[in-house]
């Protein structure tokens, strides 16, 4: 009998290792849930407390206390937790760069100065290592964005999750314009005044002209009922004149933003202003012209040797309080998983925790015009959301569950893998020294 | 040298009159009621912190102090040792000697620049030492030099923090390669040739110091003896073997750690720290039983193939591994809110509030041979201080005041927006400059590349 006994629990034992070889990878479920005794961070409705969240195929179905919990739930305990909605950042080179310093796995940045038509979403690569590392933070949409030129391309909102473009794309996208700037590049940028003035002209005679044939374009367009010549260029350009996208229009300067201030009034365009650096020099500028921001990353130096050491971290929150509608940005690929740490410096340099809050769930997603999908805890969003021990802006929080589209995503990546694996080493150290070569 | 009366006058208003006299000025003052992080003694509630000639002179509730000493109230503040950046490169004009694989005889120290603005921005996030770093260009670089952040006096060799230990520069892997191998034509382009090239410095000094020896001997029989030709970059070398510097190794591979380590060990070198180390967390174990140390950036990777495979948990694995370990910058823009890069080993690991300190304070200070004099707060010490408005950990902590020695460096309160202490005399307007970060590891090296990084 002992025998018997003794064989029984190899076998259990055996089985029990193939149910743990089985389980090594941990993959995305869907269905429904429920998330119950949670504090709820609704961002758009106040703070609910002892509340329960329940989510059906992709979609917040409840949200409240005293909500039933459905049969077929997955039930989450959320005791001494916090719902959040998903943080979005509102630009970043997420999915287009891999590696920064090997330019062969970075898709940002494609040649010539007028390609509108280059699709940040076709070069999104849904396996990158940066993904998952980005997303356990509670990150679970951001901007990815194509740079260099004057028209670089076409960006594009991402949900951090899926395996095709299809899957990840959070339906928007905009038209990146880099607006010609009159100063310098940086502290090695070594032309002469004149020289900076000469290519700022350049610059902007290039997008004036350029925006000329894109009338004309547009205008033989209509006439031809869309029969116009072949040109991706100009028909990628075609739907920011006739106000059917939105432009990105990057400037930093203070004489850069007036400047695209104008230029976007004059040519009555759909716009988002990015960058922003000086924008609290000419707040009310913007504030009055109701072109909203997306200004970062707020960690940062100050424009100006002039400038406080703090005007960086404090250029939001001055911007919001004199009536911009600001959304932040890490501008990272790797990094963006410090986009709360970037709004919680926001916040303690004059934003406040809430319109902090706001600057990467609702207000980004009202400026991309998803808000009806997503940015917040409401019934009928997509259920883009995590749950925190709370403040996810503080660094000892800690995220505990992640729902992107639904889906419940596991709490990995290779850097918590890495961590799994290295903390203890086995076999440990190399004994009884390091063998030498003398 | 120009510099405008305004700045002028903010400069004296936050120095004693002795500023510009070489030695490095002191001050009294007392700080009353805050919550002290001792990091070495525990954390000390409503307590008071005196301040004679520069040193803690005491720590206790209502202490007396001297009449008419400065007074600092931090009721509901919390007071921290000041920071320390084991790796940075702010407050030197020159970065990079790239012009052989070896420059053992450079020294850092001899291009201080007093008038960098970053030396003020650094303490306005409570940094008030930093160890100003030769590049990672060569295999091995200069001497570096670790300096107190005095701005306002304008004496550069008034930073040099008295006693520290000297220190100097190694770089493995994708710098020195780079440098080198495809910039210059010359070894080592691969991580083979870095082990020779500093196998072959290491044999010279060993070859020359064994000259030195033979003609000091032969000396007292031949009062006539003829000496050897000296040899800077030898002799430092040597210095090294003798163990009177510290190496400060630039590296991110496990293999090129371990090599280190072996060649270290056959010519009987035991100080070291590792510096960037990003896969340190898998050699942890080798590290802790050679007693290197590691010092780490919090969360950067990715910026380099040699990179990709970190995890920002390594300062928590070298920690629990037993490696006595920091976080540095090696930025302009990052040693402003080391405090903040400490914290995030609570989100990537599980370090109590002391452990995440000792990393931007005692730890560094153990690696740069200065643990006797700062990172700490203890009676003795000099009084190097960081005054935050919450605990420094939390993303809503404020950094108040920074002193240094005793003298109030940076005060919230009075902060005017423009503290250069230089001001270009052909500038019309102040210049635009744009968020960028100037203070990297490979500065001065940027002409070699056609490429970006």
């Amino acid at each position: 009998m002992k025998k018997y006994t003794i064989i029984f629990c190899c076998l259990l034992f055996t089985f029990s290792l193939i149910e743990v070889k089985a389980q090594q990878v941990e993959k995305s479920t869907y269905g429904t849930f429920a998330l119950t005794n949670a504090s709820v961070e609704t961002v758009t409705k106040g703070r609910l407390e002892n509340a329960t969240v329940i989510i059906r195929n992709g979609i917040i179905e409840a949200v409240g206390s005293g909500v039933a919990i459905p049969p077929d739930a997955k039930v989450i305990d959320c005791k001494d937790l916090t719902i959040y909605p998903g943080m979005v950042d509102g630009g970043t080179r997420l999915g287009l760069q891999e590696i920064e310093s090997i330019s062969l796995t970075q898709d940002y940045d494609e040649l010539g100065e007028l390609t509108p038509e280059m699709d940040a979403l076709t070069a999104v690569n849904p396996n990158s290592v940066l993904i998952p590392v980005t997303r356990v933070s509670g990150v679970t949409s951001v901007i990815t964005y194509p740079s260099g030129g004057l028209f670089p391309g076409t960006a594009a909102l991402i949900n951090l999750q899926g395996y095709t473009p299809e899957q990840m794309y959070g339906g928007f996208k905009a038209i990146v314009i880099n607006f010609p700037s009159t100063g310098k590049r940086g502290r090695y940028d070594k032309r002469s005044e004149e020289d900076i003035k000469k290519d700022g002209d350049k610059a902007v005679k290039k997008l004036n002209d350029t925006w000329e044939r894109v009338q004309t374009y547009a205008a033989i367009d209509s006439a031809t009922m869309g029969k116009a010549d072949y040109n991706p260029e100009l028909s990628a350009l075609v739907p920011l004149l006739r106000g059917e996208m939105t432009a990105f229009i990057e400037a930093n300067k203070e004489s850069d933003i007036m400047a695209a201030l104008k230029w976007i009034k004059e040519h009555k365009i759909k716009a988002v202003l990015t960058g922003v650096a000086e924008g609290w020099r000419v707040a009310d500028s913007i504030a009055l012209a109701g072109i909203p921001v997306i200004t970062g990353p707020i960690m940062s130096m100050p424009s100006r040797d002039t400038d406080p050491y703090d005007q960086a971290y404090k250029n939001a929150g001055l911007m919001q309080k004199a009536g911009v509608k600001v959304a932040l940005r890490t501008n990272e690929a790797e990094n963006v998983r410090n986009l709360p740490f970037n709004a919680g410096f926001a916040a303690a340099y004059g934003m406040g925790h809430d319109e902090a809050l706001k600057a990467v769930t609702i207000i980004p997603a009202e400026i991309f015009g998803v808000a009806d999908k997503i940015g917040s805890i409401e019934v009928g969003k997509k259920a883009n959301l995590f749950v925190s021990t709370g403040d996810p802006f503080e660094p000892s929080t800690a995220i505990k569950h992640l729902f992107i589209d639904g889906w419940n995503i596991p709490m990995e990546s290779r850097q918590t893998l890495l961590y799994d694996e290295f903390l203890h080493r086995a076999p440990g150290a190399t004994p009884p020294a390091v063998p030498g070569k003398s | 040298m120009i510099c405008s009366m305004k700045n002028i006058i903010c400069a004296l208003y936050l120095l004693s009159s002795t500023a510009m006299v070489a030695q490095a000025p002191s001050g009294d003052l007392i700080i009353r009621n805050g919550t002290v992080l001792t990091i070495t003694k525990g954390t000390l509630e409503e307590t008071d912190i005196l301040v004679q000639k520069g040193k803690i002179t005491g720590l206790g509730k209502n202490l007396k102090a001297p009449a008419g000493i400065k007074e600092i109230d931090a009721t509901g503040q919390y007071i921290m040792p000041g920071i320390i950046d084991a790796h940075s490169h702010i407050a030197i004009d020159a970065v990079n000697e790239a012009t052989h694989p070896v420059t053992s005889e450079v020294k850092v120290g001899d291009a201080i620049d007093p008038f960098d603005l970053s030396i003020y921005r650094a303490l306005a996030g409570g940094v008030t030492t930093s160890h100003a770093m030769h590049g990672s260009a060569n295999a091995i670089g200069g001497q570096c030099q670790t300096i107190k952040h005095r701005y306002g006096v304008l004496d550069p060799s008034a930073f040099k923090f008295e006693g520290a230990a000297r220190t100097i520069k190694f770089a493995l892997g994708e710098n020195p390669m780079r440098v080198h191998g495809e910039g210059r034509g010359v070894q080592p382009r691969t991580r083979m040739g870095v082990e020779r090239v500093i196998r072959d410095a290491f044999q010279q000094g060993l070859v020359y110091k064994e000259k030195w020896a033979a003609y000091e001997a032969e000396k007292k029989k031949n009062p006539n003896a003829p000496a050897p030709l000296y040899n800077e970059r030898n002799q430092t070398m040597a210095d090294i073997i003798d163990g009177k510097i510290i190496i400060q190794c630039h590296s991110y591979r496990a293999d090129e750690i371990l090599m280190l380590l072996r060649v270290l060990k056959d010519f009987g070198v035991k100080k070291i720290t590792f510096q960037h180390v990003n896969e340190g967390f898998k050699v942890a174990p080798e590290l802790a039983a050679f007693g290197a140390m590691a010092s780490v950036f919090s969360d950067w990777w990715a910026y380099k193939f040699e990179v990709y495979y970190s995890t920002a948990y390594n300062a928590t694995i070298l920690t629990r591994n037993g490696v006595v370990t920091s976080i540095n910058s090696d930025s302009g823009e990052l040693i402003r809110h080391l405090f903040h890069e400490a914290a995030k080993t609570q989100r990537y690991g599980d370090l109590s509030d002391e452990e995440a300190l000792a990393l931007i304070t005692i730890n560094p200070a153990r690696q740069l041979g200065i643990d006797t004099k700062v990172g700490s707060i203890e009676t003795g010490k000099d009084a190097d201080l960081a005054i935050f408005s919450g605990h420094p950990l939390s993303i809503y902590a404020i950094p108040q005041v920074t002193i240094v020695d005793g003298i109030v460096r940076f005060d919230k309160a009075h902060d005017p927006a423009d503290m250069r202490l230089y001001i270009d005399p052909q500038e019309s307007s102040p210049t635009y400059y744009g968020q960028e970060d100037v203070e990297g590891c490979m500065r001065d090296t940027e002409f070699m590349f056609s490429h970006r990084h």
